[in-house]
């Protein structure tokens, strides 16, 4: 067991909004954790559009998806907020009352906070890995079937086929043949999007007979009790089974609602309705803002979710210094707020 | 205007008016088209837009760029006829074209 962190804030989802909510929180002396599944922050506008360009952005007539992203991290960068990265949020659990909220969150990866109160900006939900729609996948996953490299233990002295074209697929493929009793790539076909250096590394492998290379696509999956005995494939010559007894499959990612569902939120069609006021949902202390939530008129764009953010921290420092006088003050003239950002 | 017939994956098969200058993508969803879930909204990011082109059309479209083939790596059961339907943009040219959508986008 890991210690548990002790915090105010902690944000699920390090998107765009995610990311401004530090930002507001800060300014009100409140200190945020930010979780995200992903390996990066920015979320879809990383993940999806990089290089895009927006139009919508106030005051900026152009920006691209991974520079709005660098801009925030920039914006953010004097309240120091920590990240975790590659953690999703799983659980969520309520210890303290409407009038004093407390929750304890708890990672995948085995992390736990104890926070005053929770802004979940999930997006579109978590990005989660694509699985290959071959029937019944999911009784050899986390078994025999896994869709990242978390311990190379797990896949020594096995033989492993690992799928995808890919930097994923070439890198494990590299860093597994080693270790592996043999390793087994497959793309469908002979060309590979991955770094050329790790290409000719793969080839090099195959030539010197240390690994196989097989054009085709994922036909179906062989086993008992979710342990693998080898995966049919479609190729040039037919349907080949390929023995082996761990599959790494990648087929990138796509977003899924995931855990939120069960931290006792409302939910309406996959997403928290909030009131307009303060953007909290039915659980005193929790907040929802950004793509994920719902109210009448929502608008899922990225301005909205800054003006969201704005409101709900004003709610979170009611919480977080429930006897503090609350003035309102402008970044421009307040001394006191240029000191929290650096400049005064 | 052009026509467009989108087959599922059982057979149900919807014809639709497209926009000269839209893509695809954007005209099954317009319509309500179901099969295709187009995640990012036309980037080229995600492959949940993935159809397969009728037979006779695979040749008449222009070719896929490196950018869509490089995506479809990401489909499943990915066929000769696979196309990126944001990647295909709708002109008179392409009165009739009759495209499939996979069991499943992933
Ligand atoms: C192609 C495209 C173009 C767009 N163009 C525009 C535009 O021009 N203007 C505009 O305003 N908007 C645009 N949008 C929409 C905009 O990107 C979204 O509104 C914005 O990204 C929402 O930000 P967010 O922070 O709420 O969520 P997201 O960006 O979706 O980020 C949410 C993050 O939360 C993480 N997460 C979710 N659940 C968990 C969990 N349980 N544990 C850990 N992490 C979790 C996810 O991994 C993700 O990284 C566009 C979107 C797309 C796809
Ligand atoms: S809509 Fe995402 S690749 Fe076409």
């Amino acid at each position: 067991m890991t210690e548990t962190i002790k915090t105010d804030v902690v944000i699920v989802g390090a998107g765009p909004v995610g990311l401004f909510a530090v930002f507001e929180l800060g300014l009100l002396d409140i200190k945020s954790h930010l979780i995200d599944i992903l390996p990066k922050p920015g979320g879809q506008c990383a993940e999806l559009y990089p290089e895009k360009p927006i139009y919508d952005i106030p005051g900026f007539p152009m920006v691209t998806g991974q520079g709005l992203v660098d801009n925030l991290m920039k914006q953010i960068e004097p309240f120091s907020p920590s990240f975790h990265y590659n953690e999703m949020v799983e659980a969520l659990e309520v210890l303290g009352t409407p009038e004093a909220p407390l929750f304890r969150v708890r990672t995948d990866g085995g992390i736990t906070f104890e926070t005053k109160c929770v802004v979940v900006a999930a997006g579109g939900g978590s990005f989660q890995p694509k699985r290959p729609p071959v029937p019944s996948i999911e009784d050899y996953e986390n078994k025999s079937v896994f869709y990242a490299v978390r311990k190379m233990e797990e896949f020594r002295d096995r033989t492993v086929l690992i799928v995808g074209g890919g930097d994923s697929a070439l890198d494990w493929t590299l860093n597994l043949a080693p270790i592996a009793k043999r390793v087994v790539l497959m793309h469908r076909r002979d060309e590979f999007r991955a770094a050329p250096h790790s290409v000719n590394a793969m080839r090099d492998l195959v030539a010197q007979k240390k690994m196989d290379l097989v054009i085709g696509q994922i036909a179906g999956l062989k086993g008992d009790n979710g342990q693998l005995s080898a995966v049919s494939a479609k190729t040039n010559d037919g349907v080949i089974d390929i023995a082996c007894d761990r599959l790494l499959p990648f087929f990138g990612l796509t977003m899924k609602l995931g855990p939120i569902a069960d931290w006792g939120l409302n939910l309406h069609e996959q997403l928290v309705p909030v009131d307009t006021e303060k953007f909290e949902t039915n659980v005193p202390g929790i907040f929802a803002i950004g793509d994920i939530n719902t109210y009448p008129g929502k608008l899922k764009l990225i301005l909205s979710g800054f003006h969201e953010g704005a409101l709900a921290a004003q709610k979170v420092q009611r919480y977080v210094y429930p006897d503090k006088k609350v003035i309102f003050q402008y970044t421009t003239s307040s001394t006191n707020l240029q000191k929290k950002l650096g400049v005064a | 205007m052009t026509q467009i017939t989108f087959i599922d994956a059982t057979g149900q098969s919807r014809t639709v008016q497209a926009e000269n200058g839209s893509t695809v993508m954007e005209t099954a969803l317009k319509n309500g088209v179901p099969g295709i879930e187009a995640e990012c909204g036309g980037a080229c990011a995600c492959a949940t837009c993935h159809v397969y082109v009728a037979d006779d059309w695979v040749e008449k479209l222009p070719k896929a760029e490196q950018m869509e083939e490089d995506m479809l790596d990401f489909a499943f059961d990915v066929r000769p006829s696979s196309r990126l339907s944001c990647q295909i943009k709708v002109k008179p040219e392409l009165d009739g074209l009759t495209v499939t959508t996979p069991e499943k986008q992933g």
